[in-house]
């Protein structure tokens, strides 16, 4: 049977992770049919169809389905999930939020967040914020898997041709009221899909100070991350905070600055290729997954990494 | 309002965790337990609405073995009023513990259930979405924020993009976020006066709910370990390294 796709989308363009998502799964059965549920959304179906993977998109919109609220899609895809065999979404705040809806409407026990399709019912998952990985097999006859976005490379956004086919809309939970969202625009390359990120942490000491990681992140052209602890303090907003309940990051460099490298900070970042320490702690554990550590004091240091960068006739963008 | 907030008892968050030698799961003999910390941040709202005199009574729910009983034993000592200890022997999957919560909350009929939004230990993320889909509730996952109107909730949630605001009416199912609150310390005093707060003991099997896992854990092996890195001496020379031998910049 096929596999059904939830996209990722804000209404007008999809939301990369949905490209890491098609990937995941095509990995488990070819025929992959997506669902798209919005308002509005004609040009988020229309590039959804584009995807080489997609073999049909369906698409169904409400004015109720504008802000994505769980309540309302669930029974849009329990009703659709007579005819697939896997019902798949990214492990993000938008497919953590949806997919137990939906398992525990088919009386499914979801898979979350693996990171590797073994088969068409066994995955690779981690467990402990990363320091386990299980191998898990379902028993279920419908199978609810989130996939853990950056352990999928995202898949060609052309080159596909899908039909697209309208679906009727279900009726509005009213239970449930959207009253807005506060999104942070910037004009940086986004957490999760940035080849550089630059990271602060507690040793900041305050949200002025975070100007060096930016001073430094635009230079790199990096997204700008933080561990929990900056986040708490109030020295950046919650978007940005990598870890165990953050975001998942796998960049080619990671820079790591003032974070000290608790464990949870850790399983959001440790894939990364290659990783750089700035810490006056030579002790902190940051230094035993990093690649090149700097034991300084990080005001002193940050400005001289921008004074080199600066005397480097190209920098890889 | 009455508030029932579930908590689990999971491996100290401090643990470096370590892999069974078979491979068949992780060590927990003689290794630390505490409660989820997100879910401490349930408790610590659900009491701190009690305290502002919007709800009259917080019941913490614990599903686990007889020693998740120290997990409830904890919610009672920093404010829960009472606790219920659902007793059950092995791997519970969240769809089986959401449907355990769901004949506890038809029995004690809460206004509201909180929860932490994922436990640290299988790091499922799947409870509370689950409970609230078995009951049709609204549910406000993630949530650095509450506030309580007259027969509603607005809620702030941590989204990936920032954050979201919405409104659900009661009954309703809260996941909180580790920002919600700072959850509080137990003081001797409240530690002495928990023990002698009643805990209700029921039997998994009593409440007629099949929770054969449903998903085999075939395998759990250590992540594989990086490479040593080293130390350098100067800025200079680490951009160096990244340009030259990493050839990251």
């Amino acid at each position: 049977m096929s596999v059904l796709l939830i996209a990722e989308h804000n209404n007008k363009e999809l939301r990369p992770f949905t490209l890491n998502a098609a990937t995941a799964a095509s990995q488990i059965d070819t025929d992959v049919h997506a669902v798209i549920i919005g308002h509005e959304c004609g040009e988020a179906a229309k590039a959804l169809s584009e995807l080489e993977l997609i073999k049909k998109v369906i698409q169904v919109e409400a004015p109720h389905y504008e802000n994505f609220v769980a309540e309302n899609f669930a029974p849009v895809i329990v009703k659709l999930s007579e005819n697939y065999s896997h019902i798949i979404s990214s492990a993000n705040t938008f497919g953590k939020n949806l997919m137990p809806r939906i398992a525990a409407a088919l009386d499914t026990s979801q898979i979350s967040d693996i990171t590797k399709v073994v088969s068409n019912d066994t995955f690779l998952r981690p467990i402990y914020a990363g320091n386990a990985f299980a191998t898990v097999k379902s028993k279920d006859n419908k199978k609810c898997v989130t996939i853990r976005p950056t352990s999928f490379d995202p898949c060609e956004s052309s080159g596909g041709s899908a039909p697209i086919e309208k679906a009727e809309a279900g009726e509005e939970f009213v239970q449930t009221k959207f009253i807005k969202r506060e999104e942070i625009k910037s004009d940086r390359p986004e957490l999760g899909t940035a080849r550089v990120v630059v990271s602060g942490g507690r040793g900041m000491q305050s949200g002025d100070n975070f100007k060096l990681i930016t001073s430094l992140a635009d230079k790199l052209n990096a997204a700008i991350g933080a561990s929990r602890a900056a986040v708490d303090a109030g020295y950046i907003s919650n978007d940005h905070q990598v870890g165990q309940t953050g975001k998942v990051v796998v960049p080619d460099l990671y820079i790591a600055v003032g974070i000290s490298g608790a464990i949870q900070h850790l399983a959001g970042m440790k894939e990364s290729k290659v990783i750089v320490a700035i810490n006056k702690d030579g002790e902190a554990p940051i230094f035993s997954v990093a690649d090149y550590g700097l034991e300084a004091d990080l005001f002193e240091a940050l400005p001289q990494f921008l004074e080199e960068l600066n005397k480097l006739n190209t920098i890889q963008k | 309002m009455k508030i029932l907030v579930a908590v689990k008892r999971v491996i100290d968050y401090n643990v470096q965790i370590r892999v069974k030698e078979d491979n068949t799961g992780v060590v927990t003999d003689n290794v630390k337990m505490s409660t989820n910390p997100p879910d401490d941040n349930a408790i610590e709202e659900a009491v701190k609405i009690k305290e502002a005199g919007k709800a009259t009574e917080v019941i913490a729910v614990s599903i686990g073995e007889e020693k998740a009983q120290e997990t409830v034993r904890k919610a009672l000592a920093v404010g829960a009023d009472r606790g219920i200890l659902v007793k059950t022997e092995g791997i519970l999957e969240p769809l089986a513990v959401s449907k355990l919560l769901q004949k506890i909350v038809e029995k004690e009929k809460p206004d509201l259930v909180f929860m932490g939004k994922q436990a640290i230990d299988d790091d499922c993320n799947q409870t509370g979405q689950m409970l609230s889909a078995l009951l049709n509730w609204p549910q406000a996952t993630f949530a650095s924020k509450i506030e309580i109107k007259d027969k509603s909730l607005e809620v702030t949630r941590e989204i990936d993009e920032g954050l979201e605001t919405i409104e659900i009416n009661v009954p309703a199912i809260v996941t909180c976020d580790l920002r919600l609150n700072e959850p509080r310390y137990a003081s001797l005093p409240n530690i002495m006066k928990a023990k002698k707060k009643p805990i209700e003991q029921i039997n998994a099997s009593d409440l007629g709910v099949d929770t054969t896992p449903r998903i085999e854990q075939t395998k759990v092996e250590e992540p594989p370990k990086r490479k040593a890195g080293i130390k350098v001496s100067s800025v200079a020379e680490l951009v160096q390294k990244l340009k030259n031998e990493a050839k990251v910049i």
